[in-house]
């Protein structure tokens, strides 16, 4: 009985493993990426003490913070790393939704899809 | 110029350690830091901590899920209310005195530490009642503990009580722009009676969402400065995944310990600040 019992944990906590693994790589390589992003414009910034924009100026505008990172400005690449990693939750958010989904959890389907809705949402109020 | 960077840099390094450990995001440090050591101003140093939050959660939880410490399902649950209570603070700022909020949630505060002071002989939450709730949304989990070296698993208790603490840790950062970790592990420890760990590793998932959402805000203020923000985040993703390593091997005894004086400070500070005394 109690053997039994060992093999179902055992299974059950395989798949989920499978499962939190996808999860766990797929947020390192978000952070790895972000991360790099960020030092390499930092790099920059430090090495020529300009960040690129007039004065202590930025960029604030998606766009214009992708725009400035494809030009090699260095205040335009620190930027686009921060909105990478602005974005590693919210990705991590969507991968959960993902696998509620795969596990027909519609429970947490629904909740994860909510709260995914409520946090894009936010993203947009501040336009 | 980059000895100031690198200085920001170790600040950031203990903030990312003690944030991921604590389940506090790390601006409890990274704030104050920048303010008081490095001259920033206000708005900049709150746009580099809410990036401290970010990179904690996302630093951190590379550790994490491979030992299932964090509960995705509680987070997410439990993300409703803090999501709701958010956008009910930014409604109703304006209509109702932040000072009264700042003393009713500092005595919060001040309760939770004095009930975690009872917990302190406490390894782990012993015979936890399954909640009903709790059971229709399966909450209750496992996860491996490597100070314990073996599978803790865990119910939950109070799911109303927890649901209402985080609705109103909610409508405290719509409010007040914080990020409320404090409340959100009290809600889940105090509680919920989660694991320390589970609360602390969810407190920081949480937050990560929750920063995430409001970072778009704020990068659109030009809040985020690329000079400060891009230290912070190295340094605090740098200290996350130590700080997250770290925490496995710490015994729940440990990190309370840890925790009841940090939370006594945040409890001291918000009733000051409600009753108007500069600390």
């Amino acid at each position: 009985m109690s053997e039994m019992m060992n093999k179902d944990t055992e299974k059950s906590s395989k798949e989920i493993n499978e499962v939190e693994i996808f999860v766990s790589k797929s947020l390192r390589f978000g952070v790895l990426v972000s991360g790099a992003v960020i030092l390499l414009g930092l790099v920059l910034f430090l090495s020529s003490g300009e960040g690129g924009y007039p004065g202590d100026s930025y960029p604030t505008r998606l766009r214009d913070i992708f725009a400035g990172a494809f030009d090699m400005k260095p205040f335009g690449i620190i930027l686009a790393g921060l909105v990478l990693l602005i974005c590693t939750p919210i990705m991590r958010v969507g991968i959960s939704a993902l696998v509620f989904i795969k596990e027909k959890d519609w429970l947490y389907v629904g909740i994860s899809t909510v709260v995914f809705f409520i946090l894009v949402s936010g993203f947009f109020f501040g336009k | 110029m980059t000895i100031v960077a690198i200085k920001i840099l170790l600040v950031s390094i203990s903030a990312g350690v003690l944030g991921s450990i604590l389940g506090l995001g790390g601006g409890i440090i990274v704030t104050p830091a920048l303010t008081l050591l490095f001259g920033v101003d206000i708005q900049h140093a709150i746009g580099a901590s809410l990036i401290s939050v970010i990179a904690t959660s996302s630093g951190a939880a590379v550790a994490y899920i491979k030992d299932g410490i964090t509960n995705i399902r509680v987070g997410m649950f439990l993300e409703i209310a803090t999501t709701v209570g958010a956008i009910t603070g930014a409604l109703i700022a304006g209509l109702i005195s932040p000072n009264l909020l700042y003393i009713i949630f500092g005595l919060l505060l001040l309760y939770s530490a004095l009930a975690m002071l009872k917990k302190t002989k406490e390894e782990l939450p012993e015979e936890v009642p399954l909640h009903n709730v709790a059971k229709t949304l399966k909450l209750q989990g496992e996860y491996y503990d490597k100070a314990l070296k073996k599978n803790v698993s865990y119910k939950v208790d109070n799911v109303y009580s927890g649901f209402g603490v985080m609705y109103g840790a909610g409508i405290i950062s719509g409010l007040l722009g914080i990020g409320s970790g404090s409340f959100k592990v009290m809600a889940m420890d105090v509680f919920m009676k989660l694991p320390l760990k589970v609360s602390s590793a969810t407190s920081n998932f949480m937050m990560g969402v929750t920063g995430a959402a409001s970072a778009g805000i704020y990068l659109y203020r030009g809040d985020i400065s690329p000079i400060i923000s891009a230290p912070v985040a190295i340094g605090v993703l740098i200290g996350a995944t130590i700080g997250a390593k770290i925490m496995q091997r710490m015994k729940s005894k440990t990190i309370r310990k840890l925790f009841i004086p940090v939370l006594m400070y945040v409890a001291i500070q918000m009733m000051a600040q409600g009753l108007g005394v500069k600390l």
